[in-house]
Parts: C-alpha cells; structure tokens; sequence
C-alpha cells in the first residue's frame, strides 16, 4: 500500500470495518434516521436510546464501503453517553478533520477519530466518513417524535 | 443475441492499438505515479487529437453563427454543421440527414420524445413499457410523462443472467401500449438486448420503439433502417466526441407529425404575434443556436472511427470482454454481475469483502480509473441484490495489459481487506 492509502486505510479502521460495534438496534431505541448516499447507495440507519438530553444507547445498520462502516461504528463508541450538543460539537470537528479544513482539529477530543484525517486526501470519499454522522444528526433532531420514524 | 453484432464481426482486421493510443493525448500521463489506466469509458470515452483539433479549428477560422449571415464564415460554419449531420447519418444508417436532430445528449433525446411524442400519444390509461435494465435516463422521463398523464410504466423483467424475459416482454404489450423505449446495451451490465425481435413484436401490434443506443453505438455498427427502430439515441461523448452534444435519429414521417420540443430561433418559418409557423425537422426540434462545435466534433469522432472500421473496433473490444472476463471472474473474491451471452463494453462486478468505493479508490492509487456505484441504473442493482457495484468497462484504446493490471489491482485490494 502507498504512504497515502495507508493513512487512509489505518489498522483501527479496517478492524472497525471487518467488526463493527454496536451493529444492532437496541431494543430501547426511541429515535432513529436514515441516511442515505444517492451517489454509491449506501444505506445507514442510526438508532438512538435518548434519556433527556443524554444518548444513553445507540447502535446502526446498514450497508457501505470500509470507510463507512469503520465511521459509523467508531461513532457509536464515541458519542455513547454524551449529549446532544457535545455529539453535535463532535460531528462539527470531525467534519473538519475530514474535509482537511482543520489540520490542527483536536486529535484529544476526537479521541480514536482522528485516525480519519487521512480521508482528507481523498475528497471523493468524505461522503463516505460523513454518512453515519449526518444521520446521526438526523435522529437526535428526530427529538419530539415519539416514534422512531425513518428519513424515507 | 444479436444479429446485427456478429454480422459487423465478419471480416475484421485486427488494429494497431499502439498507433491507436498515441492519436489520444490524455493516455500519455501517469496517475499518483502509475500509467494511466482508463477503464471507465461507459461514463465517457476519452477523445482523439481529431476531435479535439476539428474543434481547435472550427474556433480559430470558421467560428461564425449558422443558417443566418451571408458572410463566409457564416457559411463556412454552417456548411461544417450539415456535413457534421451527414457524418451522422451515414454512421447509422438513417435514410436522410433531415432524419438526425442534434441535441445534447442520449438523456435530452429521450426527454425530447417523451414531451413531444409522448405528450401528443400517452392518455390517460395508456402504457409505456421499458425493461429492468435501463439507465435512469430512460426511466425517468416516462415517469414525468405517466405522472402528468395518469399514464402506467410497465417494465419488462429481466433474469439472474441480466438478461431481458423476451416472452415476458412479449406479453407486456398489450392494446393500451403506445410506447415502447429500450436499451440496445446495459451500461451497467453490458447486455446487448434482442433488438431486432424486440422492435418486431413491438411493431406487429403497431407500437413505435425508441432505442437508447448510447452504450451500443461506440462498440459495434448500428444500422437504425436494419433495426427498424422509430426512434435511436446516443450521445456523443461515449463515441469519442466531446460532451455536449447528442443525436435523436427519428423516422421522418414520425418526426414530420411530432409537435415543437423548446419555442425560439431556427425552429420557426415565421413568426408574428398572433401565429407561428413551425420550421421542418431536424431544424423543428432544434430551437436556439446549437452546439456548433460540438456537432463538428462529434462528425469528427464518428470519422475517425469509421475509419478503424466499426467490424474490428468490435472484434477488439469482444476480445478484451472475453480475456477480462476470463480472467477477473477467475479471482476467488470476485462475483460478475451480469453474465449475458451477448454482452458490450462491460464487465461488472462485486468483491466479496471489499466494498465497490474501496476497491475503485485503491484501484486509483495504481493509475487505474474504473467506475463505482450503482451507475445510474439503481433498479438493476435492486434486482441483484447489491447497492453498487464496480466496472470497468472497455473502449477501442485499451490492452490486455490494462486487463492485467485490473487484475493485478483487484489482487492487491483483496490483500488490504482480507
């Protein structure tokens, strides 16, 4: 592998891909969303347990590249037990990361995320990293919904 | 299986694809350090020091409008754009250059039919019928055409093999059909669909075909009078001409009947406030000052092909298919999609373990450029139960060592990921 894939494809993120964590719907889901890339057809559904303004359970479904599923599945772990505003401050960093706007993005907060800095040398697969993210997004707006609905 | 692509087989001589690759200059450079590799011709072919010059010096020496001034370059333009309509025409075999309208593309051809001809024949109640393996191009438009109408889209399934369930269709035209638009090859599987017995069940209960000839046109001769189509569609820059510009052939007396596509310049006789004279076809269908230079390229593309001769572009190309075939389908981690008898241009496939977008950014790195997706045909990977896939898919300027170095890349994606 080039320096460049490399950085791409990092250990942590081809683990992640090949065994995804919290790859399930938690029975105590009462939001989720779907997202959905038009472009490669990637599917992901986001479900959130919220207790407040906390995520107390997540998990997510779907089908997508390595970069993906190794996203969604790191994402799980990461905003597990924050709140909607820190999950919301999250995305936006680790948006920047990705999109390459924030070099100096803070690799402490971003924790194990910080290993998709390389996506920013391939700007035809930050979809790919966001996907998950979005939908996330998309789900804790989901808020005054009692039902887990769907985007589609 | 189709007659018309065996017959263009016969007698082929095999090419000088060396020479070949020198006449396109893109081919000369490397990616991320490796000789470009270009396998992705179904979304667009690259283009020849011909095309690119014929157009080079259209704007340095008759650039001028057409069908308007008395001035020389005015002439001299347009007397490039009608040879450019005659270059055409003889390319598929239409009868008369009043026969091919030029347009943008394969999309805004069918779009054009489905708001004209559609519009003045699709009622209430009535039907169009399409297959399962069309691009969305060809979908689409007969959707905005049904919706509107409270017309109905039947689709003709296709099987495992991607292949269209002839008798199906068969059955599928019935008393309410007033349209009939198919694909001749699947840009996403590289089917080449039985045109010619298509058009002759769809004629015997009197329904006219359109043909979507955009994936067919680069690989093989086309013969519209041969096919008895009513309608063909290709656009230009998957024929070696540059984007922009496309062609509807329509049969005369179709396109005589047909009401205006877009109101404005040239399409009119004349025009006062209170009535407007429609001009002939093509000029009825082609309103505004048009993409000169981009008819005048594609007349050069379509020159400089028919000057390697379609029968041993296709008698190449069917070889490459058949080697990539052979070899990429023996790789243990791979899946073809679409396994027709008769195939064009296109070998689509899945890894297992290795996600499409994986594979075409790691096949990138090594200077190889193929296409990852559902290629705008999401109902075919529906109905094979992927929502993507990877292709690559083959123009007269590719090699057996290009075919090798997919391999090779395919290989060294399946060590990253396995």
């Amino acid at each position: 592998m080039t320096a460049e894939l490399g950085e791409l494809y990092q250990e942590l993120i081809l683990e992640h891909s090949k065994a995804p964590r919290n790859f399930r719907r938690p029975a105590s889901a009462n939001h989720e969303a779907e997202g959905y890339n038009p472009l490669c057809g990637d599917r992901c559904t986001v479900y959130i347990d919220m207790d407040g303004e906390a995520i107390k359970e997540i998990g997510f479904q779907g089908s997508g590249c390595a970069i993906s599923r190794a996203s969604a599945s790191m994402m799980t772990q990461m905003v597990k037990g924050k709140t909607r505003a820190e999950a919301t401050k999250l995305f936006e960093q680790f948006h920047n990361l990705v999109t390459g706007k924030d070099h100096t993005a803070k690799a402490e907060e971003l924790g194990k995320m910080a290993v998709f800095a390389g996506v920013s040398k391939f700007p035809a697969r930050v979809k790919c990293a966001t996907l998950a993210w979005h939908t996330l997004q998309s789900a804790l707006e989901d808020q005054e919904r009692q039902e887990p609905v769907s985007t589609e | 299986m189709s007659t018309a692509v065996h017959r263009t087989d016969l007698g082929s001589v095999p090419l000088d694809v060396d020479r070949i690759r020198r006449d396109f200059p893109i081919l000369d450079q490397t990616i991320h350090g490796k000789k470009l590799v270009y396998l992705d011709n179904a979304a667009t072919s690259q283009k020849p020091h011909a095309v690119i010059d014929a157009i080079v010096r259209y704007y340095e020496r008759d650039n001028a409008n057409i069908h308007r001034g008395v001035h020389t370059l005015s002439v001299r333009a347009t007397e490039a754009h009608d040879e450019a309509r005659e270059t055409v025409r003889r390319f598929i075999q239409a009868a008369e250059a009043s026969e091919i309208v030029f347009v943008r593309g394969a999309t805004e051809a069918i779009n054009l039919v489905a708001q004209t001809y559609g519009r003045a024949h699709v009622d209430a109640g009535d039907e169009v019928l399409i297959t399962g393996m069309e691009h969305h191009s060809n979908i689409v438009p007969w959707q905005i055409l049904c919706e509107g109408k409270g017309a109905h889209l039947r689709v003709a399934p296709i099987d495992d093999r991607g292949e269209l369930e002839l008798d199906e269709f068969a059955k599928l035209i019935g008393p309410r059909t007033k349209l009939v638009a198919v694909t001749q090859v699947s840009n996403a599987l590289g089917t080449v669909t039985p045109l010619r017995e298509m058009i002759e069940l769809a004629h015997r209960k009197e329904v006219p075909v359109l043909v979507d000839g955009a994936q067919a046109v680069p690989h093989f001769a086309v013969d519209v009078q041969a096919l008895d189509c009513d309608f063909y569609a290709f656009s230009g820059h998957k024929v070696y001409g540059p984007t922009g510009i496309g062609v509807l052939y329509g049969k005369e007396e179709v396109l005589a009947e047909m009401p205006p596509y877009q109101g404005g310049g040239d399409m009119i006789s004349s025009v006062t406030f209170e009535k407007t004279t429609y001009n002939v076809a093509p000029y009825k269908f082609e309103a505004g000052t048009p993409d000169i230079a981009g008819a005048i390229g594609l007349g050069a593309a379509l020159a400089y092909i028919g000057k390697l001769g379609m029968a041993n572009i296709a008698a190449h190309e069917r070889d490459l298919l058949a080697y990539a075939t052979e070899k990429v389908g023996a790789l243990p981690s791979v899946r073809l999609i679409g396994t027709a008898a008769e195939r064009a241009g296109v070998l689509s496939f899945v890894m297992k373990g290795v996600h499409p977008h994986d594979l075409g950014t790691i096949l990138d790195r090594e200077g190889i450029a193929i296409r990852t997706g559902h290629h705008c045909a999401q109902p075919v990977m529906d109905r094979f139960g992927i929502p993507a896939s990877a292709r690559a898919s083959f123009a007269v300027y590719n090699t057996r060592e290009d075919v090798d170095a997919l391999v090779e890349g395919i290989r060294k994606a399946h060590e990253v990921f396995a």
